[in-house]
C-alpha cells in the first residue's frame, strides 16, 4: 500500500514535470514571480513568529502585499494563457495594463497602511 | 430588442416596434425626427431614466415641504455634528477627534469609532458646490444627501437589472426602487443616516462584482473592491457583503460553475477590498481577526486549492493519477483549514460573532443577554403587516421573479436569488433590515414584470403581423408562421393578452399610489417636530424638543453637564451644545446602567449618583399633556431592565403591580417615589389636561396619576416647554453643613 502510494507520487511528480516543461516561457516567468512572492511572504511570517507581531499593521501590509501581488500575477497568467478559451479575445496588453493598475492600487494602499 | 416598460407615474404608454408600418400609424411620429429604431429606443430609455431619477428625488421631499429643511430623528444629529466639524476643521482634525462633550467623564474617540463615508461624502459635495460658487449651508447638503443618493441607486439598479436580465428589467427595477417604501423609510430628505449612502454602495458593489464575474476582467473586479471600500466606510452592514459574496462563490463551486472569471473576480475583490477596508480605523484588523469575516478567508483559500487542482488536472492527462492527487490534496486542505480555525477560535485569537450579528442568527439571544440591543424598536422581528406596508405588490412578484430566475440560470441570476433569499431571511428577523432586502426584492420583481410583459406583448405583436398580411420581417417571424395555426385556433389569445396587460398596468399604478400614500403618511415625519390636528382641523406643531435644546444652549453655563436617557444625547450635543452623560452610541453599558439606576432610584440615592457624575441638569421627556406616547415613562421599564442588568439592587418586579405597569393610585410605592416619576409628574397634579377629567389626568397612559403632591428636595425645576413635552431640572448644590 505504501509502495503503491510512493510509486503513485513518483509518477505524479514525473508527469507534472514533463508537462510543465512544455509551457511557454512567458507563463514560466509569471510562475517564477508568483513563487518569489509567496516565498517572501513565508519569510515574513517566519520573522513574525520569531520577533512577535507588533506593529501588526506593518506585518499585515507586508504579507498582504506579497499575497496580493502573487494573486494578481496568477490572474494575469490566466488572462494571458493562450490555451484559456474564455479569454481568447482579450488582448494581452489589456491584461497587462489591468495588472499594472491593480498593483498600483495595491501598493498605494500598502504604503498608507505601513504606518 | 425594446421590451415594453412602464414608468409608473407617466400618463401615456409609448410602444416601440420593429415594423415600419406601425411607426407611421403610432401616436407620436418619430419619422419627423429622422431617427432609426435603435436611436429611438435609446432616447426612450434615457428619457425614462431621467424621469425616474427626478421622481426618486422629489418623492422624498414631503417633510421638507411640510415642515422645513431640518435633520430628522436622533442618529442623524450626530452625523450632522461630525460633518460640521469636518467642514470647519478639516480632515486631519476629524480623523483624530477625541470628543470630551459626550459620555462625561469618559469622553469618546470619535475619529476611531465612526464610519466616515457619509460625512466625507457630504463634505465633498459641500466643497464641490462651494467651488462652483454655490454658497449653501452644510445643513442643506446634509438634508438632501439621502434623496440624491437614492436617485443614484435607481441608476445602479438599472445597470444591475440590465446585467442580470435585460434592459427592460433594468428599467422596471429602476422605477420600482425609486418609490419602494422599504427604501424610502430610511432615505427621506432629512434622514441623514448611514443607510442613505450605504444602500447605494451596497448595490454598486454587487453590480460591479457580478459584472466582474460575467466578464472576468480585472478592471471590474478592482471597481468592485472600491465599491466595497465605500461600503465599509459607510455602514456596519458591510458584514453582509463580506459574507454573502463568499457564500455565493461557495454555491457556484458546489454547483460546478467554477470558472477562471470567478477566480479573477473574487480574488482581486477580496485582497484589494480587505486591504482598503482595513484603512478605516473603526474596522481595523477585523478582517483577519473576527469570526464574522473568516468565511471570506476560508473561501479565498478554497479558491486557491480549486485553481491549483484545476491546473494540475490540466497538466496531467491521466485521470487515475489525478484522482489520487485530488483525494490527498482535498483531505489535507480541509484538515489544515479545520485545525487552523479550531486553534484560532479556541485560543481566542479569532473573536466570536459579536452580539449585534449573533442575534441575527439566534433571535432570542439579545432579549436574554443584551437588553440594550433588545430595547431598540427597530431590532424587533418583523410583522407581516410591515412586509405588506413596505413592499405591496412586490411581495407576490418576488416568487414569480424567482421562478423566472430559475428558468434561466446563470452566474448572475444565481447571485440575485441568493441575495434575495438571504436578505429576506434577515428582514424577517429584524425590522430595520427590510431596507437591505429592498433592492433584491425590487430587482427580482422587475424580472417578473419585465418577462411577463415581454411575453404578452410578443403575443400581441405576432397577432398584428398576421393581420397585416404584409412583410414578415422582424423578430419572431418564424415563430409567427408557426403560431399562425395556433392563433387561428385560439382567437381570444389577443384579447387575453390585452386584458392581462391592462391588469399589469393596474397593479403597477396601485403600487405607485400606495407608495406615495405611505411616504406621505408614515415616513415623512421628522420625529423632532410633532404635528397634530386641532379642533377645527388646522395643523398644530409641537416644536418642544428644539425649544428645550435652545433653552439649554442659551441659559446654561457652557460647561454644564446634562443627564438624560441615551435617546436624546446626540440631539442635546448637536443643538444644545452641552456635555451629556450618555448618548445614542451606547458603547458603554455600565454608564447607561448608572443613569438608568439614577432614574429608577428615589431622590436621595439618585442625588448621590448625580453628584458623582457632576450632573448639573436633568432632562426628561413627558407626554402626559399632549398624549405623546414615546416619552420617558413609557420607556421607563427599559431603564429598569438595563440598570438592573448591571446593578442587581434594581429589580423590575418592584416597579410592577401583579406584572402590570401602572402610574395611578395602585402603582407600586417604588414606582411612585422614583426620580423619573417625580420629575415627569412634578406640578402635573394641578393641571387639567382634558375636559371632564380630573386634574392630573395622564393622556398618554389614560389614567389619573397616583402621587399628585410631589416635593423635590435636591432638584428644582429649570424649564418646562410650552406643551410640557420636555422638562429640565437643575441639580442643587449640597446644602451647607451647619
Amino acid at each position: 500500500m505504501v509502495k503503491s502510494t510512493t510509486k503513485d507520487a513518483q509518477d505524479l511528480f514525473h508527469s507534472l514535470r514533463s508537462a510543465y516543461v512544455a509551457t511557454p516561457t512567458n507563463l514560466k516567468i509569471i510562475d517564477l514571480y508568483v513563487c518569489f512572492a509567496v516565498f517572501t511572504a513565508l519569510i515574513q511570517v517566519a520573522y513574525m513568529a520569531l520577533v512577535g507581531s507588533f506593529p501588526f499593521n506593518s506585518f499585515l501590509s507586508g504579507v498582504l502585499s506579497c499575497i496580493g501581488t502573487a494573486v494578481l500575477a496568477v490572474c494575469l497568467r490566466i488572462q494571458v494563457n493562450k490555451e484559456n478559451k474564455e479569454f481568447k479575445d482579450l488582448a494581452p496588453e489589456r491584461a497587462f495594463a489591468d495588472f499594472v493598475l491593480c498593483n498600483l492600487v495595491l501598493h498605494l494602499v500598502i504604503i498608507n497602511f505601513l504606518g | 430588442m425594446g421590451g415594453k416598460s412602464e414608468p409608473a407615474k407617466s400618463e401615456s404608454m409609448a410602444t416601440t416596434t420593429t415594423s415600419p408600418d406601425l411607426i407611421n400609424s403610432s401616436f407620436f411620429s418619430f419619422k419627423s425626427l429622422k431617427l432609426k429604431t435603435k436611436q429611438q429606443e435609446l432616447l426612450l430609455r434615457i428619457a425614462i431614466l431621467g424621469l425616474v431619477y427626478i421622481l426618486a428625488f422629489i418623492a422624498r421631499l414631503f417633510s421638507v415641504l411640510r415642515y422645513e429643511s431640518m435633520i430628522h430623528e436622533f442618529d442623524p444629529y450626530f452625523n450632522y455634528r461630525t460633518t460640521l466639524f469636518l467642514t470647519e476643521k478639516g480632515f486631519y482634525e476629524f480623523w483624530n477627534w477625541f470628543d470630551s462633550e459626550s459620555w462625561y467623564p469618559l469622553g469618546r474617540i470619535i475619529g476611531g469609532t465612526l464610519y466616515p463615508g457619509l460625512m466625507v461624502t457630504a463634505a465633498l459635495i459641500y466643497w464641490a458646490l462651494r467651488f462652483l460658487r454655490f454658497f449653501v449651508h452644510i445643513r442643506e447638503v446634509c438634508v438632501l444627501t439621502a434623496p440624491f443618493f437614492a436617485s443614484n441607486t435607481t441608476l445602479v439598479a438599472y445597470f444591475f437589472g440590465k446585467e442580470i436580465w435585460d434592459t427592460g428589467a433594468g428599467l422596471v427595477a429602476a422605477v420600482l426602487i425609486a418609490i419602494c417604501p422599504g427604501y424610502i423609510s430610511r432615505s427621506v430628505a432629512g434622514s441623514y443616516d448611514n443607510e442613505a449612502v450605504a444602500i447605494f454602495a451596497l448595490l454598486l458593489t454587487f453590480y460591479l462584482f457580478v459584472k466582474a464575474v460575467n466578464t472576468g476582467s480585472l478592471a471590474w473586479a478592482l471597481g468592485s473592491a472600491f465599491g466595497y471600500f465605500y461600503m465599509v466606510s459607510a455602514w456596519g452592514g458591510y458584514v453582509f457583503i463580506i459574507n454573502l459574496v463568499p457564500l455565493y462563490v461557495l454555491v457556484l463551486l458546489i454547483t460546478g460553475r467554477y470558472s477562471m472569471r470567478l477566480y479573477i473576480a473574487y480574488n482581486c475583490m477580496y485582497i484589494l477590498g480587505m486591504l482598503l477596508a482595513m484603512q478605516i480605523r473603526f474596522v481595523g484588523f477585523q478582517h483577519v481577526q473576527s469570526g464574522e469575516h473568516m468565511g471570506a478567508m476560508g473561501v479565498f483559500l478554497l479558491m486557491q486549492v480549486f485553481y491549483f487542482l484545476d491546473w494540475v488536472k490540466y497538466q496531467l492527462n491521466d485521470t487515475k493519477l489525478f484522482q489520487t492527487f485530488l483525494r490527498i490534496t482535498v483531505t489535507s486542505a480541509i484538515l489544515v483549514g479545520g485545525i487552523a480555525l479550531g486553534v484560532g477560535t479556541a485560543s481566542g485569537y479569532i473573536s466570536p460573532w459579536t452580539g449585534r450579528f449573533y442575534s441575527l442568527l439566534d433571535p432570542t439571544y439579545a432579549k436574554d443577554h443584551i437588553p440594550i440591543i433588545a430595547s431598540v424598536s427597530e431590532h424587533q422581528p418583523t410583522a407581516w403587516s410591515s412586509f405588506m406596508f413596505d413592499y405591496h405588490i412586490l411581495l407576490f412578484l418576488f416568487p414569480a421573479g424567482l421562478y423566472f430566475c430559475f428558468k434561466r440560470l446563470s452566474d448572475a441570476t444565481i447571485f440575485i436569488v441568493m441575495y434575495g433569499l438571504t436578505s429576506l431571511y434577515f428582514a424577517g428577523v429584524m425590522v430595520r433590515l427590510i431596507l437591505v432586502a429592498t433592492p433584491a426584492v425590487c430587482l427580482i420583481s422587475a424580472i417578473a414584470v419585465s418577462a411577463t410583459v415581454k411575453n404578452l406583448t410578443s403575443l400581441l405583436r405576432t397577432k398584428q403581423k398576421v393581420s397585416q398580411t404584409g412583410s414578415t420581417k422582424g423578430a419572431g417571424s418564424s415563430k409567427a408562421s408557426s403560431k399562425v395555426t395556433l392563433d387561428q385556433s385560439q382567437p381570444f389569445q389577443k384579447n387575453g393578452a390585452i386584458a392581462l396587460l391592462v391588469g399589469v398596468f393596474y397593479l403597477l399604478s396601485r403600487y405607485a399610489i400606495h407608495c406615495t400614500w405611505v411616504t406621505s403618511e408614515a415616513y415623512s415625519s421628522p420625529s423632532i417636530v410633532l404635528a397634530a390636528r386641532g379642533a377645527h382641523g388646522n395643523r398644530i406643531l409641537f416644536d418642544d424638543y428644539r425649544e428645550a435644546y435652545y433653552w439649554l444652549r442659551q441659559n446654561t453655563p457652557t460647561d454644564a453637564k446634562i443627564m438624560s436617557w441615551w435617546d436624546y444625547g446626540y440631539q442635546i450635543t448637536a443643538m444644545g451644545n452641552r456635555t451629556v452623560i450618555v448618548d445614542n452610541n451606547t458603547w458603554n453599558n455600565t454608564h447607561i446602567a448608572t443613569v438608568g439606576r439614577a432614574m429608577s432610584s428615589n431622590e436621595d440615592e439618585a442625588y448621590e449618583i448625580m453628584r458623582s457624575l457632576d450632573v448639573n441638569y436633568v432632562l426628561v421627556v413627558f407626554g402626559g399633556v399632549t398624549g405623546y406616547s414615546s416619552d420617558d415613562i413609557n420607556k421607563f421599564l427599559w431603564m429598569v431592565r438595563i440598570g438592573g442588568g448591571v446593578f442587581p439592587v434594581i429589580k423590575e418586579p418592584d416597579y410592577l403591580v401583579n406584572g402590570e405597569f401602572r402610574v395611578d393610585k395602585g402603582a407600586s410605592p417604588k414606582m411612585l417615589n422614583c426620580l423619573m416619576y417625580k420629575l415627569c409628574y412634578y406640578r402635573f397634579g394641578e393641571l387639567t389636561t382634558e375636559y371632564g377629567k380630573p386634574p392630573g389626568y395622564d393622556r398618554a397612559r389614560g389614567g389619573e396619576i397616583g402621587n399628585k403632591d410631589i416635593k423635590l428636595e435636591h432638584l428644582e425645576e429649570a424649564y418646562t416647554t410650552s406643551n410640557w413635552i420636555v422638562r429640565i431640572y437643575r441639580v442643587k448644590p449640597p446644602t451647607n453643613r451647619l
